[in-house]
């Protein structure tokens, strides 16, 4: 195995000072980086979707039925959060928040807001609960209302109905439009690299400026980014297979 | 808010410089988008093949990435192509170039979907009926095809540009001095970064709003001959 494995390494080797324009066996000795800021990368994706999901629930439905005093302030949140760059979002908490003595006086300041980690967290929740607050509201309004009606003969309140009716049908609804929203997300994320974090594209961006390259960091990003989006569109193909199975189109009979 | 209003000079030449890559690469985005549509639709299976990688090459890769890779490795290969060749002088990609062609290309993609989604929309047999008139393609195009595509397109088009317009904040990452860069440069040097990047997002509003009269406009007009309930 380690015979063949320098076999690979010195054929590599020979490629990048031969033949290639690109020298691969640099990135090959740095793979290791591209896979930590990978981990950071699908961290604080999956993360900032988690959060940001867990607050877009109450708010969608807050909204969908036009809550009295909270359908405005919802409705101005999403608004400000979807009409605006995330680079400037990122920078506003980033770069900003340290402009007011009362900020940096508090107890959040050591440990949470002076974080490019925590900064980058906060942004990318409120920024994806934002959107999916939207498209999950569209997703409820849309509840057939014979799914309602048929609640209501059942006796359920308005909160079991919630919980068993509207919401499940409404996340099966809202699925294709989660997925673009996951892949939105992972794209977005390479904001991290611009407030010092070492995502797959900070590693990227590292090597070129440490070797002086032109391509071979953003290449590898590149890859690295393609093979997520690879593993998350098949993983919501999957999902809406099982979930969504019932409003396919039923295959026709052969003729 | 005084220090802000100080600087509004410099706001406004980034407001600018940003608007300018905007058009430009919705332009440029405009063209891939009815190649790509023009090329999926087509019944050459190359021609398919290639589009198809285009979309789905740009659905895995983020912006930013591509903008990096042309911004740093373009001039390069640009210029190592002109001197092997013969074919043109020196290069310089520059940062406004390299955005433009690169939110273009991105943007692209989006927009082939869109409008092959919006010609499909059309009922083949109107084109035919074009067909048996005796128009000439270009004539089906501009009178039959056309019309009804911008109608149908529309609201994803309104999408992609709402995107877009947001997708330029990135470009002052490679320096370009836009909107973004003079408003954290300004602000860096009167130590009021916050006021400034929240003049920013004020300004970004204003134009997504600004373009959505402008769009509702044209919503209105192509829509002129349609039955809405």
């Amino acid at each position: 195995m380690a015979e063949q494995e320098r076999t690979f390494f010195e054929y590599l080797a020979y490629i990048s000072e031969n033949h290639s324009p690109l020298d691969f066996m640099l990135v090959a000795d740095h793979i290791d980086k591209f896979f930590y800021g990978a981990l950071l990368t699908i961290e604080i994706t999956v993360l900032a979707l988690l959060i940001g999901g867990a607050m877009a629930i109450p708010l969608a439905v807050a909204r969908a039925y036009r809550h009295p005093w909270l359908n405005g302030p919802i409705f101005g949140f999403t608004y400000f959060f979807r009409g605006t760059p995330l680079l400037v979002q990122t920078y506003l908490v980033y770069y900003g928040l340290a402009q007011f003595d009362f900020v940096r006086e508090s107890f959040l300041w050591g440990p949470i807001l002076s974080n490019a980690w925590w900064c980058a967290l906060i942004t990318f929740s409120l920024n994806t609960a934002g959107y999916t607050t939207e498209f999950l509201r569209g997703a409820i309004e849309n509840t057939p209302k014979g799914e309602i009606e048929a609640a209501q003969a059942c006796g359920m309140s308005p909160r079991r109905m919630m919980w068993r009716v509207v919401l499940p049908s409404a996340f099966r609804r809202a699925l294709p439009a989660y997925s673009n929203e996951v892949i939105f997300m992972l794209h977005s994320s390479v904001v991290l690299s611009t407030i010092t974090l070492q995502d797959i594209l900070g590693v990227g961006r590292w090597l070129n400026g440490r070797y002086y390259l032109a391509y071979e960091g953003f290449i590898t990003a590149m890859i690295f980014y393609m093979i997520l989006v690879f593993f998350i569109s098949k993983g919501f193909r999957f999902w809406e297979k099982r979930w969504l199975g019932h409003l396919r189109p039923r295959d026709t009979a052969n003729t | 808010m005084d220090s802000v209003w100080e600087y509004r000079g410099l706001l406004l030449q980034g407001t600018i410089v940003t608007v300018q890559l905007a058009l430009a690469s919705l332009a440029l985005s405009v063209l891939l988008g009815l190649i790509g549509a023009s090329a999926k639709l087509a019944t050459n299976t190359t021609s398919r093949g290639v589009a198809n990688a285009y979309t789905t090459l740009v659905r895995g890769v983020p912006d930013l990435v591509l903008m990096m890779l042309l911004f740093y490795g373009g001039q390069q290969i640009v210029n190592d192509l002109g001197s092997a060749t013969g074919l043109w002088d020196y290069v310089e990609i520059n940062q406004f170039i390299a955005g433009v062609w690169s939110i273009g290309f991105v943007f692209g993609a989006y927009m082939t979907e869109t409008f092959r989604g919006a010609i499909l929309a059309i009922p083949r047999g109107q084109i035919e009926a074009g067909i048996s008139c005796g128009m000439a393609p270009l004539l089906i195009f501009r009178r039959i095809t056309w019309p009804q595509m911008v109608r149908h397109a529309l609201p994803s088009f309104t999408n992609n540009w709402l995107v877009l317009i947001k997708a330029t904040a990135l470009v002052s990452v490679i320096g370009l001095h836009d909107l973004v860069w003079n408003a954290s440069t300004a602000g860096r040097s009167v130590r009021e970064p916050f006021t400034f990047m929240f003049a920013v997002l004020i300004i970004y509003l204003i134009l997504t709003a600004c373009s959505d009269v402008g769009l509702r406009w044209l919503d209105r007009r192509y829509n002129v001959g349609v039955d809405r309930a």
